[in-house]
């Protein structure tokens, strides 16, 4: 580790000035820190996907050499990939932490959740998600949005409060100024902190380069069985791909983004190290959403009516 | 490794917009991103969608920012939003602050966490209220430097004069109100002239287009001239086999630059010691300065939670009772005897409104004393007397530390955006009753 020496990397010829990595950094921690003063029962979200991986790291280096302060909580669709399921578990067990999982199989199976025609699970996370935060009495729970990701986020707060429902009302935000984050609520509230608001995908990856951090294998080009639906490269699987009409190929491509299989989409791409995979999103005409997520498109406002009713 | 560092480590920069509804600041927002390569092709192929749809024939930038449903159907901007995009030399968050009916609230929000604000103005009707009124609260949030964007020059036939004697004026009124660095850009967003590329209509000006500027500003104060402020966010205390005996105070230094071997007093209590060790995110360090968030290891052992401020320097000295400049936030007013709790750094406690000295005319800058209350968008004078001391710096010395919120105990509500000391420097005082109703 060299993070002083890094740190002092001069900008703009001031020896005091940071880098926007370390500006970012030190911004994620603070909001990190400010929940764990504030709030009984916090905990984050994890999906093993690059955004919630770096929240972790992030909250690792907030509390070092202490442990995190708080569990993890997994909202799985039955439909993730293996490796990214694998790297989860790894993961909590590697720093020694309570993973908790919300499972949406779980809720079909019991007669609580209907599978939708189109096999897409995602909108299907909002109902397990409440359930858990309001079993487990979760008061505060991060999660790994950022505002880049999609216009309706550029709205969201750092500290964003959930009524007893989990439902976002953009008109009803509480204004926020400075680093002064608000975390009153009432019993049943809750509150979502996003300390990556303000990171966009590059800064994320850069931050994966330079602190080396370990991703699943996914995100890196790899050859693999996909079939084309929407304009999308989908894995194929148990979860309801390929239809008749639908051929497998074997391509060579790779993940930015990671969800249920039904509704996550595949880049070509030979980018095989972090470096690549930075070259590439710069040079991309493509946002991360726009290239891969197929829920997205559902409607103009689609984000926006979700978060409403509790998703993140 | 090393090189791939070097080369992406650029600086931040977070900047604020203001402009009223008509002087094109959504294009011009529209035009710094997409000049900028900032938007990307199926954003882009949104927006053209959207805009077919709605009978309209070239894109509309503005639905590049309009993010919500509501905002979309009625074409306004109701909320702060923030958009970001980076050049090779600067990573930029830009809050995007609306300007309609509750501006003064939104342009708070948006500037307090500014390091520039660029206030818009159009060509054609020069500074107006409005521009006043936007250069008021970038010099009350303390803003350090300040572009005035003079707009729709295309329509005054890209006129020195014009622009001449608009800067000449804004400047001016911008310094009567403390601003010291004001940079005057003749543009036109729609156009696209001295936004990112220089304009071949205005040969005259031979400044920097608006993105140029923003890219070269510097950035961040000189910590090593300011006295240290640590709040201490969170004690950590692991009590394991390896770190029996570690209790770090974690926090972000809000100013200044803290060394191993300073001593410092730990405020409200007073108490002094000796920084033993600063932890930088897990890898030790022997200096830390703002806004690095850290850990600070005492000599001593002291007690310090949640709340107190570890200074070095002169220190603030604690008190329970408060003057501040306020910006009233929420549609409940804000009156005399209200019982509230206040949030300054990372420390809470109940607060009573004993006094509201004085309304500013944000138009006039005039004082306006005799009020019972303050309404939503108000800027005002409050006393408040505080249940347990604060180490308070004046907002004029240390933005971070001279600011606090009002929060309604009973729904936790942010009410009030508080700033420690006087307003401006130089006010005019008017002790005529206020003829407006506005209790």
């Amino acid at each position: 580790m060299t993070t002083a020496t890094r740190s002092l990397v001069a900008t703009d010829g001031n020896p005091y000035a940071l880098s926007h990595l370390d500006a970012l950094e030190a911004e994620s921690v603070h909001i990190f820190r400010e929940v764990a003063g504030e709030f009984e029962r916090p905990v984050i979200l994890f999906s093993g996907g690059k955004d919630s991986i770096v929240m972790l790291h992030l909250a690792l280096k907030a509390f070092a050499p202490a442990a995190i302060p708080f569990s993890l909580l997994h909202v799985d669709t039955g439909h993730n990939f293996p490796e990214v399921i694998e790297y989860r578990d790894r993961t909590a067990a590697q720093h020694n932490l309570r993973l908790h999982v919300a499972s949406v199989q779980d809720f079909i199976d019991r007669g609580l959740l209907r599978e939708r025609p189109d096999g897409t699970r995602n909108p299907l996370q909002t109902v397990p998600l409440l359930d858990a935060i309001e079993s487990n009495k979760f008061d505060a729970v991060f999660g790994g949005g950022r505002r880049d990701e999609e216009k309706a986020r550029a709205k969201e707060r750092v500290f964003s409060l959930r009524d007893e429902f989990g439902a976002w009302d953009p008109r009803r935000q509480r204004p926020e100024l400075w680093s002064l984050y608000n975390g009153r609520h009432a019993p049943g509230e809750h509150v979502r902190v996003f300390p990556l608001s303000n990171w966009t995908e590059l800064d994320v990856w850069q931050y994966i380069e330079r602190e080396d951090i370990e991703l699943p294998e996914i995100y890196y080009a790899h050859e693999r069985d996909v079939f084309k639906r929407d304009g999308m490269w989908l894995t194929a699987g148990e979860w309801g791909g390929p239809k008749e009409h639908e051929t497998v190929e074997k391509r060579l491509i790779r993940y930015r983004t990671v969800g249920d299989m039904s509704c996550t989409g595949a880049v070509d791409s030979d980018a095989a190290t972090i470096a690549d995979v930075i070259a590439e999103i710069a040079a991309s005409r493509l946002t991360e959403r726009g290239a891969t997520r197929a829920d997205d498109k559902m409607s103009e406002a689609a984000m926006e009516d979700r978060k409403r009713e509790g998703y993140f | 490794m090393s090189t791939t560092i070097e080369t992406s480590a650029t600086s931040l920069l977070r900047f604020a917009t203001a402009g009223s509804v008509d002087d094109g600041k959504s294009t011009l927002v529209g035009r710094l991103l997409h000049d900028s390569k900032s938007v990307l092709a199926d954003q882009l192929e949104a927006v053209e969608h959207a805009s077919r749809r709605r009978g309209q024939e070239a894109p509309d930038l503005a639905l590049l920012t309009d993010g919500l449903r509501a905002e979309r159907e009625q074409g306004i901007t109701i909320d702060v939003a923030y958009r970001y995009f980076a050049t090779a030399r600067r990573r930029f968050i830009l809050a995007d602050t609306p300007g309609h009916v509750q501006y003064t609230r939104n342009m708070v929000t948006g500037a307090s966490t500014a390091e520039l604000a660029v206030v818009l103005v159009d060509a054609r009707n020069g500074v107006v209220e409005q521009t006043r009124r936007h250069a008021a609260v970038a010099a009350l949030l303390r803003v350090p430097h300040v572009v005035l964007a003079v707009n729709k020059m295309d329509l005054v036939e890209y006129a020195e004069p014009v622009f001449a004697a608009i800067a000449e004026e804004f400047t001016a009124y911008a310094a009567s109100l403390g601003v010291k660095d004001v940079v005057a850009v003749p543009i036109s967003a729609l156009a696209g002239d001295n936004v990112v590329e220089p304009s071949a209509h205005m040969d005259w000006y031979g400044g920097p287009t608006l993105l140029e500027h923003l890219e070269t500003v510097p950035v961040g104060s000189d910590p090593s001239i300011e006295p240290a402020r640590f709040p201490v966010q969170y004690v950590i205390r692991p009590q394991t086999e390896e770190n029996p005996d570690y209790r770090g105070y974690a926090g972000q230094l809000a100013s200044g630059v803290l060394r191993v071997g300073d001593t410092v007093t730990v405020l409200p209590s007073g108490h002094t010691s000796t920084v033993a060790g600063i932890d930088a995110l897990g890898a030790e360090t022997d200096i830390a300065w703002a806004p690095q968030s850290v850990t600070v290891r005492l000599a001593d052992d002291i007690d310090i939670s949640r709340g107190d401020l570890i200074a070095a320097g002169p220190a603030p000295v604690p008190t329970k009772d408060i003057e501040a400049t306020v910006c009233h936030l929420n549609e409940r007013p804000l009156t005399v005897g209200a019982k509230v709790l206040l949030k300054h750094t990372t420390r809470t406690v109940r607060a009573l409104v004993k006094e509201i000295s004085y309304r500013i005319d944000i138009d006039s800058l005039e004082q306006r004393s005799g009020a019972e209350g303050l309404k939503v968008n108000d800027i005002g004078h409050v006393v408040l007397r505080t249940a347990e001391p604060l180490a308070l710096d004046d907002y004029t010395d240390n933005r971070r530390t001279g600011s606090f919120l009002l929060i309604d105990p009973a729904d936790g509500t942010t009410l009030t955006a508080g700033m420690a000391g006087e307003a401006f420097d130089t006010v005019s005082t008017n002790d005529a009753p206020d003829e407006e109703d506005w209790v």
